[in-house]
């Protein structure tokens, strides 16, 4: 499903990704934990298509083709999703006119017809309902004064609206209590299947309780520098990453 | 069921969102007469003749002339302005057929207003809405007239005001914008042709929306409307003008007055929603409006609310004001004020408080792409007799590229030291997060930049009648279409 081969990346020529490989099949769930700085924010802006970096080498294959020409909302339409550390305020729009703007430009994209606002209102309801979050979210303002535990879930709320397939999760978990942390997991495994990729980044070891990954990368100075299955979570839980660093 | 509805609105506002740039740049071909150019007192004269007006009338208008001629016009505003020549237009045009009723006008103008999304047939026209269609220098047609005399409403053209109802014209014509104002309020009393006027008897709340449209569509011609709306005691009136002009490459003179009156425990609410032809992207054509807009709260307890989305013109010199006379009485003034490509303009209001714990709020939004200037510019003023005056304002500022600015001018004058005043001001940039936030969840560049613009003008855009926020944000989109990328 998704391809990096050999991907180098620079802001402000200073080389933050240098030489990142990583291959997620189709209903795989793969992790990526590692250090502060270490790089997993500018990986996960530039999966998404963010301008800022200059891309000096490599390549990023999606379903087989590269998408290192293609404009971010290609990318969404084609069902890549990324839920931000650091989600966005825009003040004066509510949550759900956002969410079925952005459904009604996917699925424009794909020739469907545009949802109306009842239909909408309606499977975002369901949503709101199964991720067991405030109905009111929907009418607030995006973001706008969302504590930050809001934000992440609302990030979550998006993502089982959209319905994407490759859904980059980027430390949705800092910053969240343990029911919040549970609220999170489940909207991702509610979401799991056959045909759905998950690259979750986060920090602590007790998000992989609850979203099992296939695989865990550790990402230490630009690049992976350990791979293994889930039991390598629990080893950098107890280690840290200093034995991996050189 | 509200927040339904108001989902719904969004959609279509979604859907209307296909055209490109200005749509109602068209001309409409029909037989006219215009008079020759030039000003001077005789055509002062002509167009008081051509109206059948009374004398005090006309001594009214050859008396602004006057004065005028011994004006300047006000360089004071942050504005470049090509020096106009008033000779080098007209100052009457109207179509040749005077329309006795619907079935008289030239199907050619009635086109025109379907075009422009506002059918005058009675069977098509928007519900709960009643137009005075302005087409040039006059007024065509106005609808549910005889609906709203039955309340004892008057709602028709200013011309007609001056006939059947030329007692309360006289009495309140130029009594809160005199006609020696300012150099374009004293143009605009010797010369101006047509407009409507509104009288909402004591007591009577108006059932439905009022609008004029204004229309201009002769070349080389200057619209000068006036409208006059009076509220008696206890009265509501909402009312909303439209303005459109066909695409020139020669700029075109737009000077109106309106005056607003509201008696005691009386409401005026006025929106407008301008949209004269902006100019080209190098800037060359489109509509100098010069517009003088004041309201007094002559009365205990009234209220006049000014509400204006300004997407149009190449030039917006306009500070709707209100005089709050009466104890209690309370001002407002909610604005988004757009300026892409080449456009300029410099808008805001006067809140000037005369009697006692009077209120006012001043919302305004600016928008600059392109290399637009907008700049705001309020008065407030609080005179020795206002005890307990208040006044808060919020002035916002958003740019969109770095080849535009924003400007804030408020001026604050205070002689009463109970006065309570709160400014906010803000200016920023339509974040790149913000955008690619939207893109990444699958929305373009442009739809993005809309989508932002719209949620700031959000606090304004609720002011609006229900269906005529539903235009200003599709507006909005549409004038924005080319300042991204
Ligand atoms: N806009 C930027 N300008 C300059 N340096 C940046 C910018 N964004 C990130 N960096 C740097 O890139 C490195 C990686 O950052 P990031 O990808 O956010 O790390 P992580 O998400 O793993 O904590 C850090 O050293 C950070 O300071
Ligand atoms: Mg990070």
């Amino acid at each position: 499903m998704l391809e990096i081969i050999d991907l180098h990346a620079n802001i402000e020529d200073k080389e933050i990704l240098k030489g990142l490989t990583l291959k997620i099949n189709k209903g795989e769930v793969h992790s990526i934990m590692g250090p502060n700085g270490s790089g997993k924010s500018t990986l996960a802006s530039i999966l998404a298509g963010k301008e800022d970096y200059e891309i000096t080498k490599g390549d990023i294959l999606f379903n087989g083709e590269s998408i290192m020409e293609m404009a971010p909302e290609e990318r969404a339409q084609e069902g890549i999703f990324l839920a931000f550390q650091y989600p966005i305020e825009i003040p004066g729009v509510t949550n759900s006119y956002f969410l079925r703007e952005a459904l009604n430009s996917i699925r424009k994209s794909k020739g469907d017809k545009p949802l109306k606002p009842v239909e909408f209102v309606k499977i975002a309801k369901e949503k709101i309902k199964d991720l067991k979050m405030d109905e009111s979210l929907l009418n607030r303002s995006l973001n706008e004064g969302f504590s930050g535990g809001e934000k992440k879930r609302n990030e979550i709320l998006q993502m089982s609206i959209l319905n994407p397939c490759m859904s980059i999760l980027d430390e949705t978990d800092s910053g969240l209590d343990i029911d919040a942390l549970q609220i999170v997991a489940n909207g991702v495994n509610a979401n799991r299947g056959d045909d759905k990729s998950f690259l979750v980044i986060t920090h602590y070891q007790r998000l992989l309780n609850y979203i099992v990954p296939d695989f865990v990368h550790v990402l230490v100075g630009g690049k992976i520098v350990k791979s293994g299955d889930k039991s390598l979570a629990l080893e950098l839980e107890s280690k840290g990453y200093s034995w991996l660093e050189n | 069921m509200r927040e339904e509805l108001k989902i719904d609105n969004d959609q279509a506002t979604k859907e209307m969102l296909e055209s490109e740039e200005y749509k109602y740049g068209f001309t409409t071909d029909v037989d006219q007469e215009i008079f020759p150019k030039g000003l001077n007192e005789d055509i002062v004269r002509k167009i008081s003749a051509k109206k059948n007006e009374p004398k005090w009338l006309l001594d009214f208008r050859l008396n602004a002339y006057k004065r005028w001629l011994r004006m300047e016009d006000p360089d004071w505003a942050k504005l470049k302005i090509d020096k106009i020549d008033y000779n080098e237009m007209s100052y009457f045009a109207s179509p040749k057929k005077a329309p006795d009723s619907l079935d008289d006008i030239d199907p050619e103008i009635l086109e025109t207003y379907d075009k422009l999304g506002i059918p005058l047939e009675e069977q098509k026209m928007l519900e709960g809405v009643a137009v005075d269609a302005v087409f040039d220098s006059v007024s065509l047609v106005t609808t549910f007239k005889d609906k709203l005399a039955e309340l004892g409403i008057i709602f028709c053209s200013f011309s007609e005001a001056v006939k059947d109802h030329e007692a309360l014209v006289k009495k309140y014509l130029g009594k809160v914008i005199p006609a020696n104002d300012n150099y374009f309020a004293a143009l605009n009393a010797a010369v101006f042709t047509d407009g409507s006027f509104v009288y909402v008897p004591k007591g009577v709340r108006c059932p439905m929306e009022l609008s004029t449209y204004f229309r201009i569509n002769a070349e080389n011609t200057g619209q000068f409307e006036r409208t006059l709306i009076i509220a008696d005691e206890g009265s509501y009136v909402s009312y909303l003008e439209g303005c459109t002009a066909p695409k020139r490459s020669e700029s075109q003179l737009h000077a109106a007055c309106v005056e607003l009156l509201a008696h005691d425990d009386a409401t005026i609410k006025y929106s407008t929603i301008q949209n004269w032809y902006p100019g080209d992207k190098n800037g060359k054509g489109g509509i100098y409006n010069f517009v003088t807009k004041r309201g007094n709260c002559v009365g205990k307890n009234s209220r006049i609310s000014w509400t204006q989305v300004e997407t149009g013109s190449a030039i917006t010199w306009k500070y709707p004001s209100c005089i709050l006379t009466g104890d209690n009485s309370v001002g407002e003034f909610y604005s988004v004020a757009l300026t892409n490509n080449w456009q300029q303009a410099d808008t805001g209001t006067k809140m000037i408080h005369l009697g006692k714990n009077t209120k006012s709020t001043i919302v305004s939004k600016g928008i600059s792409a392109g290399q637009g200037q907008n700049t705001y510019r309020g008065l407030v003023k609080v005179g020795e007799n206002a005890k307990d005056a208040r006044n808060y304002t919020q002035c916002d500022s958003i740019l969109i590229g770095d080849k535009c600015g924003a400007h804030t001018f408020p001026y604050i004058e205070i002689k009463n030291p109970s006065a309570q005043l709160e400014h906010e001001a803000t200016t920023s940039k339509v974040g790149e997060d913000q955008i690619f936030y939207c893109q990444q969840r699958g929305m373009n560049e442009e739809d993005a930049l809309s989508l932002i613009v719209n949620g700031f003008c959000k606090e304004v855009f609720k002011e609006l009648p229900f269906e005529f926020a539903v235009e200003a944000e599709r507006l909005l989109s549409v004038s924005l279409e080319g300042s991204v990328g």
